[in-house]
């Protein structure tokens, strides 16, 4: 089961960090499909929130086919968003920490690394989308 | 269609001043609506004629499509909250609940039972000698075991520790969830309402500034950032509703319905607090009023 949580001082829209929030469990493999999501009331029991803006939410995955509103029992997920196995995200993992004490070794702090990985992801998503000659 | 509330060119004015003016709003059902305006705006005024404790001096005030001049027939579906709770001090909050049941034909004696345990409020205890935030959680207690269509409260969060203000926003919001139910609740605190309000009312002193959904809120404002010397042609396009200018940079913030094509200007989306802000400091400056914007959208249920 997944745990919302509200982050007040952000330009985005309640309803859609419930979006996205579903999303990234998705990609991570928290939820799977035939997993249920929190009912509205236990949403709004949790992080104290206006019961339509989790319908919206609901609905707006709905949209999206990822989730599935059953009548009478919930809303249940219909596909995973994950591209790879839990073992191969792991495996990542450990690579990505080896590779992060390394930057702090070097001194780098979290916002120089922030910065280089998402220039680094950058350069390579472009690269990838030029065709080479 | 029915709305929860209705009001067409109402105003109050206590001798020669307006505490309220020229104010229109559709609210529909299943709202939950904040009203935001500084202290003196008119909050409590608009408060206290929808639930008929005072006669409009102009104007139609209607809630749940009955006339609140005569509010009899409203009372049983009403839920009121007032700034001062409207507790007897000589009472234990066992008593109040008595009371509560023998006045109110709809009374939830369950409920109102289950809530005060929740709290953990003491029911032998005298209500005067309760701390204000305690009295305030007996208050909205009394308000919804009554069980009613339309709850109206009036800075239900003042003198209200944090912790307690989520069990109490919890509450509300639960039973949203569990019965039909419009809320109107004034505060001036954005960030207490700014999770639970699906629409915003914001005063500034006898006016309706804005009436409308948080999601049109957010779709229609826009900071934009660019030269200083680009201002008027964005003033003369859009509504701006606070700007100001550091050197050469405008920082200004809009409400508009067009896209903004000039690409000198860096275009934000704007935090909601940061609206109402904008909206209540923009009285001190004098742009021109803008027109009272009524609730077009309907709530999604």
């Amino acid at each position: 089961m997944i745990e919302f949580h509200l982050e007040k001082r952000t330009g985005v829209a309640p309803y859609m960090q419930l979006v996205q929030q579903v999303r990234q469990a998705l990609r991570l493999g928290l939820l799977q499909p035939g997993d249920q999501l929190p009912t509205v009331r236990e949403v709004v029991s949790q992080i104290a929130i206006n019961p339509n803006t989790v319908f919206k939410a609901y609905r707006e995955l709905e949209h999206e086919g990822l989730v599935e509103s059953r009548p009478g029992l919930g809303t249940f997920v219909l596909k995973s968003l994950a591209r790879s196995s839990p073992a191969e995200q792991e495996a990542l993992r450990e690579d990505l920490i080896q590779w992060l004490r390394r930057a702090f070794a070097v001194g780098l702090d979290t916002e120089s690394i922030a910065a280089l990985f998402s220039n680094t992801l950058h350069l390579l998503q472009k690269e990838e989308s030029t065709p080479t000659t | 269609m029915i709305y929860a509330l209705e009001t067409n060119q109402l105003g109050k004015r206590y001798g020669k001043r307006w505490a309220l003016h020229n104010c229109t709003l559709h609210i529909p059902q299943g709202c939950i609506a904040g009203l935001i305006g500084l202290n003196g705006a008119g909050k409590t005024t608009l408060l206290h004629l929808a639930v008929g404790l005072l006669k409009p001096t102009e104007g139609t005030i209607d809630v749940l499509g009955t006339s609140s001049r005569n509010p009899a027939a409203l009372l049983p579906h009403i839920g009121f909250v007032s700034q001062e709770r409207s507790l007897y001090r000589h009472f234990t909050i066992g008593d109040t609940l008595i009371m509560g049941k023998k006045l109110n034909p709809s009374w939830d004696e369950t409920h109102a039972h289950r809530l005060i345990e929740r709290l953990k409020l003491p029911c032998q205890q005298l209500v005067g000698r309760l701390s204000g935030g305690q009295q305030a959680q007996v208050a909205l207690v009394m308000a919804l075991a009554k069980r009613p269509e339309i709850l109206f409260l009036d800075e239900p969060f003042a003198h209200v520790d944090p912790l307690v203000k989520r069990e109490l926003t919890k509450i509300l919001m639960e039973t949203a969830v569990e019965q039909p139910l419009t809320v109107v609740v004034s505060s001036h605190i954005v960030s207490d309402l700014e999770n639970i309000c699906d629409h915003f009312i914001i005063l500034t002193p006898s006016q309706v500034k804005l009436a409308e959904s948080t999601e049109q809120m957010g779709e229609l404002h826009k900071r934009l950032i660019g030269p200083r010397e680009s201002f008027e042609s964005i003033a003369r396009s859009h509504t701006v509703i606070q700007a100001s200018h550091t050197g050469r940079q405008s920082i200004a913030l809009v409400r508009t319905r067009l896209p903004v094509t000039d690409p000198v200007w860096q275009i934000e989306d704007v935090s909601l607090e940061e609206i109402v802000l904008a909206y209540l400091a923009s009285h001190e400056n004098a742009h021109t009023p803008l027109q009272p914007v009524q609730f077009m959208k309907e709530v999604i249920r």
